[in-house]
């Protein structure tokens, strides 16, 4: 995989042949991914996946034009490439007028993070997941290799971040939709946690085996896990916390953030760049603060503030990247601890995942989705049976609001399994969810 | 856009260099090429965002060694490359041998061709005027008062792509897409409302004619005026009652409630751990009801200019239009080569279609909607509309959710229309309806004529491990349900 000498080789060559006072931003996303697709845990899919594209903005005085072009790792290929690009930035930025909203970084801050490679033997990871599996039917993917993320300009700056990750994504299925899923990611394998995650999913399927419950559409008691909690939280995260989306009234937290509606006094969300595993840079070099805090005692504080936000709103920026979505997400723990949730839960709903979240009224913030996978009845503090799957429709100002009891005491760490694309390192730490009513409707 | 030959084309090089980059003792091998570059332009509240270029390009081997098979995918197509990929993907399918799903070697010897249908070139129009175009669109949705945001972007993607085996096939298709979009939201207090052009949904492949198709330099004030009267217009009413759906709606109602059940890497279970599985079993074919006698669903890659069209797929299958449903009667699923080989294998033998696709070279193909079409009745629109006592008329998508075997669904529109005693009546906001996907297609009472036919299409269809984003077709006529449940926001 391109190393960080290679791209600051590849810029510099590439700004030598700046004309003017022309600015060169350059950022690279790379991976070199293997990869093993399951299905009844037999292979359906494997191989690899090598892949470097480099993102360009050739700017001059307000002007400027941007491309992205897929890299070789050979140098003359690559270095012809990137010149034959510039070049044609350079044609085009006469076509285009000034950009009011152009910011650069002016200050170089180079960073430099290369974590360690203790990945595991591929062969000896898939044979684990298939000796796990034993005759169960297993489905899911395993990925595994290092990605990188590089930012350079032509005044100096240079940041490269790289980390070597493994993650597991994968389901125990029962029969037809009954299901457990689970997962198992991190940067170096360790036995015990995947047999014990092996086994916590095991375990469900001695209740997801039970006669199944459909259960009338109406307001139920329950509990979201941490992974529950994230397909909601995802949702938010095309939008919710960026200021573009909340000054052009676009954000589903339109409510949270003009003060007319507010979540619970617990409620504390962030974007946690120094307990998650993204860049601390973004793609056009501007540092990302430790910490931004987008919701503190359930009131709107701030929110990601990318470098165009920043000059078109008259804001700091903070780091943002031009999406202006978390990648480090982290919702505060509460006083519950998560082995007494269903206890505390006593009669209702556990809702082991959800799915397919979308917004039945942005404005609101009322979001639905399905249950899927193992959601169960609990009944006296115990699980009674598996439900089979249930739509619900509720508002965020109701579930991390009016209807919270109990946020859990230590937030789940959770790596984006996302692949679209590439391999990106996102994560998310979240708290499981006690709520007093939860609305379902089909 | 063609700037820098990513990776050659030439087939006679590429088969070339394939036998050369494999050890000796493989079965059979392809190498994919992609060759694509793409233009995106974006204009919001009279600001001209920076123009972004792009040039992508590598390759795909697949290897198939006793029974395993293997991918590697890279970006360096050199010999040496392409070396080192035969290599990874040669491992890959050794260690799987005896491992996999059942698989088979494609054997493909055939060969040929396809190029997207242009009649209006790009080429003709520089950047300045189709930033000019955008500008112009996005001043027309700036009509001041609650308008607090604009803007009109312009997407464009050259893809070559050519598959070769080292059984002789030849497999060369060229695409054109463009993907026009049109945004304008109004807000006042805690509400806002947003209109769009087809919420991405009127694209296809050719150039600047496929901006002319659904009047994208005549939509913009429209929008606008629409979105300031829905803050005003009431909210959509709640009951069970007739549901009239625009083709822009549609093509979410199909591609998710029709399209991702039928997909037979999903019934075969591919799927579980992530995009999900079907309430449709392989026993329904032939025999299972899924809709009312007036539902016909075609795959269809040959409707010229649709997204999702092509002559081959990405096994080099050659693509033929096919019904999938025939009067409300469910005949065959989405499934490709090795998918009908391994439901086959599995006692179950159903004739497929040619739908195994990859979303670019860095990943593997797998069963995909193409163009999946419902087919036009012979109703139109005044028919459709004075046929309803009490209901609504919705148009363009906005949110869509349904459960992971495809039965569950609500969808949201932007817009919505009541229609009482047979005319259409009030605008009114948020509207959303949901069902379940057997019931709400048996359900269908009305189907309109070929004036009510629209060719759309959705570009970003999300499935697979690793993650695929594809563009799929849909074309539809206006439709009417009964018996709907239909509702609308709290405020």
């Amino acid at each position: 995989m391109i190393d960080p000498q290679y791209f600051d080789d590849l810029v510099t060559t590439a700004t030598a042949g700046l004309v003017g006072d022309e600015i060169l931003l350059a950022s690279l996303d790379a991976e070199q991914t293997d990869f093993v697709r399951f299905n009844q845990a037999k292979v359906r899919q494997a191989g690899n996946v090598r892949q470097s594209t480099l993102g360009l903005d050739l700017i001059e005085g307000a002007r400027h034009t941007q491309a992205t072009v897929e890299l070789t790792g050979d140098r003359e290929t690559d270095a012809g490439r990137t010149a034959a690009v510039i070049g044609l930035l350079r044609e085009q930025r006469a076509a285009v007028p000034e950009d009011p909203h152009l910011i650069v970084n002016t200050e170089p801050a180079s960073t430099t993070h290369i974590g360690a490679d203790s990945l595991p033997d591929h062969g000896d990871a898939v044979a684990a997941i298939v000796d796990g599996a034993g005759d169960r039917d297993l489905v899911g993917v395993y990925t595994s290799g290092p990605t990188a993320s590089g930012f350079a300009n032509s005044l100096g700056q240079r940041n490269w971040f790289q980390t070597s990750t493994f993650n597991v994504d994968w389901t125990f299925y029962l029969r037809a939709d009954k299901a457990a899923k689970a997962g198992y990611a991190g940067f170096e394998w360790d036995d015990a946690a995947f047999d014990r995650s092996l086994r916590d999913a095991a375990g469900k399927l001695d209740a997801l085996g039970r006669t199944p419950i459909d259960l009338a559409p109406g307001e139920y008691r329950s509990y979201l896990t941490p992974a529950a909690l994230e397909e909601i939280i995802a949702l938010l995260s095309y939008g919710a916390f960026g200021v573009r989306s909340q000054k052009t009234a676009q954000s589903s937290l339109l409510r949270l953030v003009a003060g007319e509606d507010h979540l619970a006094a617990s409620v504390r969300i962030s974007e946690d760049t120094a307990g998650g595993i993204a860049p601390n840079f973004q793609e056009q070099g501007f540092l990302r603060p430790d910490e931004v805090v987008f919701v503190d005692a359930g009131r709107a504080t701030d929110a990601l503030v990318s470098p165009r936000s920043a000059v078109e709103f008259d804001l700091a920026p903070n780091g943002a990247s031009t999406d202006e979505s978390p990648r480090s997400l982290a919702i505060a723990g509460g006083d519950l601890d998560a082995d007494d949730a269903i206890a505390e839960l006593g009669t209702g709903l556990y809702v082991g995942n959800l799915w397919y979240t979308n917004y039945s009224d942005r404005s609101a913030c009322r979001v639905t989705g399905m249950t899927r996978f193992a959601t169960f009845w609990v009944d006296g503090g115990e699980i009674v049976a598996p439900v089979n799957v249930m739509r619900f429709d509720d508002t965020l100002y109701s579930l991390l609001g009016s209807k919270l009891e109990a946020l859990t005491s230590e937030p789940e760490f959770l790596f984006d399994n996302s692949t679209y694309e590439r391999r990106t390192p996102a994560s998310a730490k979240l708290p499981g969810v006690l709520v007093s009513g939860m609305k379902f409707t089909l | 856009m063609t700037l820098i030959e990513m990776v050659p084309t030439d087939a006679d090089e590429l088969a070339r260099r394939l036998a050369a980059a494999l050890p000796s003792d493989v079965d059979e091998a392809t190498l994919r090429v992609v060759d694509e570059s793409s233009e995106w332009l974006r204009v919001r509240r009279g600001t001209v965002l920076p123009t972004r270029s792009g040039f992508d390009g590598g390759a795909m081997i697949t290897v198939w060694v006793d029974g395993g098979f293997g991918h590697a995918a890279t970006s360096d197509v050199s010999d040496a490359g392409l070396r080192l990929a035969a290599e990874a993907a040669t491992r890959w399918a050794r260690a799987t041998s005896g491992h996999t799903v059942p698989v088979a070697p494609p054997e493909l010897r055939r060969s040929g061709i396809y190029h997207s249908p242009v009649t209006s070139t790009w080429a003709t129009t520089d950047l300045a005027d189709r930033i000019d175009l955008l500008r112009a669109r996005d001043a027309e949705m700036d009509l001041g008062g609650d308008i607090v945001d604009h803007g009109a972007s312009l997407g464009r993607r050259n893809v070559h792509s050519v598959l070769v085996s080292t059984a002789g096939g030849v497999i060369d298709q060229t695409f054109n897409f463009t993907y026009p979009n049109l945004h304008v939201t109004a807000a006042r207090g805690g509400d806002a409302q947003t209109r769009t052009y087809g919420a991405g949904s009127f694209c296809g492949q050719g150039d600047a004619e496929v901006l002319d198709r659904f009047g994208f330099h005549t939509a913009a004030a429209e929008l606008a005026h629409e979105a300031l009267a829905l803050l005003d217009a009431p909210n959509c009413p709640t009951g069970v009652m007739d549901l009239v759906l625009a083709p822009d709606q549609m093509v979410l109602q199909i591609h998710e409630s029709i399209g991702h059940p039928l997909e037979l890497d999903r019934i075969l279970g591919d799927e579980r751990n992530y995009a999900g599985t079907s309430f449709v079993t392989p026993d329904m074919f032939g025999t299972f009801r899924y809709g009312s006698d007036l539902l016909n669903v075609t795959f269809d890659p040959t409707v010229e200019g649709q997204l999702a069209s092509y002559a081959f797929d990405d096994d080099g299958t050659p693509a033929t239009r096919q019904h999938l449903i025939e009067n409300g009667i469910l005949q065959r699923p989405l499934g490709g080569a090795l998918s009908q080989r391994r439901a086959d294998l599995a006692g179950m033998p159903l004739d497929g279609v040619a739908n195994s696709r990859a979303c670019s070279w860095n990943r593997p193909p797998i069963d995909r909607m193409a163009n999946l079409n419902v087919e036009p009745g012979d109703q139109s629109f005044d028919d459709i509309i004075s046929s309803v006592e009490h209901g609504v008329f919705l148009r363009t998508n906005t949110s869509w959710s349904i459960d992971d075997s495809r039965n569950k669904f609500q969808f949201s529109t932007e817009i919505g229309q009541v229609i009482r005693d047979g005319e259409l009546a009030e605008i009114v906001r948020n509207p959303s309806y949901r069902g379940i996907s057997r019931e709400f297609w048996r359900n269908l009472s009305g189907v309109g004529d070929a004036s009510t036919f629209a060719v759309m299409g959705t570009p970003n269809c999300g499935k697979g491990e690793l993650n695929q984003m594809i563009g799929t077709g849909h074309a539809s006529p206006m439709c009417r349900f009964s018996d709907v449940e239909v509702f609308g926001a709290d405020r």
